[in-house]
């Protein structure tokens, strides 16, 4: 993954801004046990399950492709992978009505502002996929002599799930999305899923597939 | 003309219809999402949403409760109260044009006998909503999507109206009920082909449908219009677009298809509801399929298209008719 960024600073313009950004108090998550703010007035238990359920599975992207594991995104919206299935076809062009950032390639210090505004429009519940090696750690781009890339998203923005590889098979980025449910809501399949046809591999005898 | 009464034995029926029409927006709006997500995928040959329920029908229900807990942001350049403003503004009026609209003989709120007047009235209203939230929104994006909206609507509204003058003119009313009832025998598709054509591409036009949609051209304008809003604001002007994709269906339906008029049925006058529906869903699955079968036009194609052909070609099918109707 290279070496260790010698100055870590990312740009001199934006790192009060990312610090800021990663601390606690901007992070509008609200994780398991732990709750940030006031919060609402009255909390309801059974309220929270039903809204964390229905945010867990209408997750609405956007339409960010930065670098080529866009084009593993965009291939996991058509025929054969279809995120669809758990209602996150919706890529959604403005940052305003989305509710996930993808971030599909190379982070650089150009788009790092970029990046930063259109997280900041988001509104919030929000939460930040890094796709690809270049998004988790500068990828194949970290070399000695390269002096603008950014070692991975998380530098910027706080990540929720990373999706190794280079690019990632589309399979994997559903099952981010599946990791960004989970995290949600605290268990796998929030609402009974899979209903898959069941493995062709299954109809052999002897052979033990889960 | 009646006097409107407004004593208690109308005013509870009216208060009744409002609220059932009320209701009945949000269904149609669910139904018509899901039905849209569906058709896209197995269009696209990807079975859609399929996870959330069985199939996934409850996925437009979860979508509708994560937009309601979802912050409302109100940018910090806007103009405030017509950031505001808009969303309600494309929601409320679409309401008021099903009042009238005649759903079978006897399922109709109040038959004005202004009636169609009256719709393609508050049909437009919905463009100011447009251009109020485009403007308001101080944003390049929605500023060129509200334009677009109103040069797009203006030259769409003439051939509508100039087709539907062609029926008007032959059954001599604006009510739509006796619109409906003068096509006991024959459907006005039949003796009016040109005029309905004329008034299902002007309407997809008009609901801002594909291959209409310049207003919120994704690929140019990011979302168009409605770029800056989050959460129930975006989702009031969903169901606003879908109310309007219905009101357009069912205006179809009572001037050319027949309205409730179908094979009989026991109680016909109030079961005819079930052909207007029937009708009106198979008008909004051919708007749905046209959506994702074809690809947008340019912005000069589409204003050549209402002035150079739409509307000449109304004009002439009205002149027709109304030598023909004075023979
Ligand atoms: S991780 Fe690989 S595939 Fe993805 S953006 Fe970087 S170089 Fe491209």
């Amino acid at each position: 993954m290279g070496e260790e960024n010698k100055s870590s600073s990312i740009r001199p313009d934006l790192d009060a801004y990312a610090a800021y950004l990663k601390s606690e108090s901007c992070r509008p998550v609200v994780e398991q046990g732990r709750e940030y703010g006031e919060g609402p007035l009255l909390r309801i238990k059974l309220v929270d399950t039903i809204m964390k359920l229905c945010q867990a599975n209408s997750l609405w992207p956007m339409t960010f492709g930065i670098a080529c594991c866009a084009i593993e995104m965009m291939g996991t919206g058509m025929a054969r992978f279809d995120i669809s299935r758990y209602g996150s076809e919706v890529f959604r062009p403005s940052p305003r009505q989305s509710d996930l950032m993808i971030v599909a390639g190379t982070v650089n210090k150009k788009l790092a502002p970029v990046l930063l505004t259109l997280y900041e429009q988001m509104p919030s519940p929000k939460w930040v996929i890094a796709l690809g090696n270049c998004a988790i750690s500068g990828g194949p781009f970290k070399v000695k002599e390269n002096y603008n890339i950014i070692e991975g998203a998380d530098k910027l923005i706080p990540v929720d799930v990373y999706v190794p590889g280079c690019p990632p098979r589309p399979e994997g980025l559903i099952e981010g999305i599946l990791k960004v449910q989970e995290k949600i809501t605290g268990i796998r399949h929030p609402i009974p899923q899979n209903r898959h046809p069941k493995s062709p591999l299954k109809k052999i005898k002897g052979l033990r597939v889960k | 003309m009646e006097t409107i009464s407004i004593l208690p034995p109308e005013l509870i029926r009216m208060v009744i219809a409002v609220i059932i029409i009320i209701s009945f927006l949000f269904l149609n709006a669910i139904m018509m999402g899901y039905a849209e997500r569906k058709i896209a995928g197995h269009v696209q040959r990807r079975p859609g949403p399929m996870e959330v329920g069985s199939h996934g029908i409850l996925q437009m229900i979860v979508d509708g409760v994560k937009l309601v807990g979802k912050e409302l942001l109100i940018p910090f350049n806007v103009d405030r109260t017509l950031f505001r403003v808009a969303p309600l503004l494309s929601f409320t009026p679409v309401i008021l044009p099903l009042l009238v609209i005649p759903f079978s003989e006897k399922l109709q709120a109040r038959d004005l006998n202004l009636g169609l007047i009256f719709i393609v009235t508050m049909g437009s209203v919905n463009v100011m909503a447009l251009l109020v939230g485009g403007w308001g929104s101080n944003n390049k994006y929605s500023m060129f999507g509200a334009m677009r909206a109103v040069a797009q609507s203006i030259a769409y509204e003439i051939p509508i109206l100039l087709s539907l003058l062609a029926v008007v003119l032959m059954c001599n009313t604006f009510s739509l009920k006796e619109i409906v009832a003068a096509q006991q025998n024959i459907w006005f598709v039949f003796l009016q082909p040109v005029a309905f054509l004329i008034y299902v591409v002007a309407g997809l036009a008009e609901t801002n449908r594909n291959p209409f949609d310049l207003p919120e051209a994704e690929s140019e304008l990011t979302a168009g219009f409605h770029t800056e809003y989050s959460g129930m604001g975006f989702s009031l002007f969903f169901i606003g677009e879908y109310t309007n994709m219905f009101i357009v269906a069912s205006v179809a339906t009572v001037l050319f298809l027949g309205g409730w008029h179908g094979p009989h049925l026991p109680y016909g006058e109030y079961l005819g509801v079930v052909w207007f529906f029937l009708k009106v869903y198979l008008l909004l699955f051919l708007m749905i399929m046209v959506r994702w079968t074809y690809p947008r036009v340019r912005f000069d194609q589409l204003l050549n298209f209402a002035w150079k052909y739409l509307v000449p070609f109304s004009l002439v099918n009205l002149l027709i008719t109304a030598v023909l109707v004075k023979l």
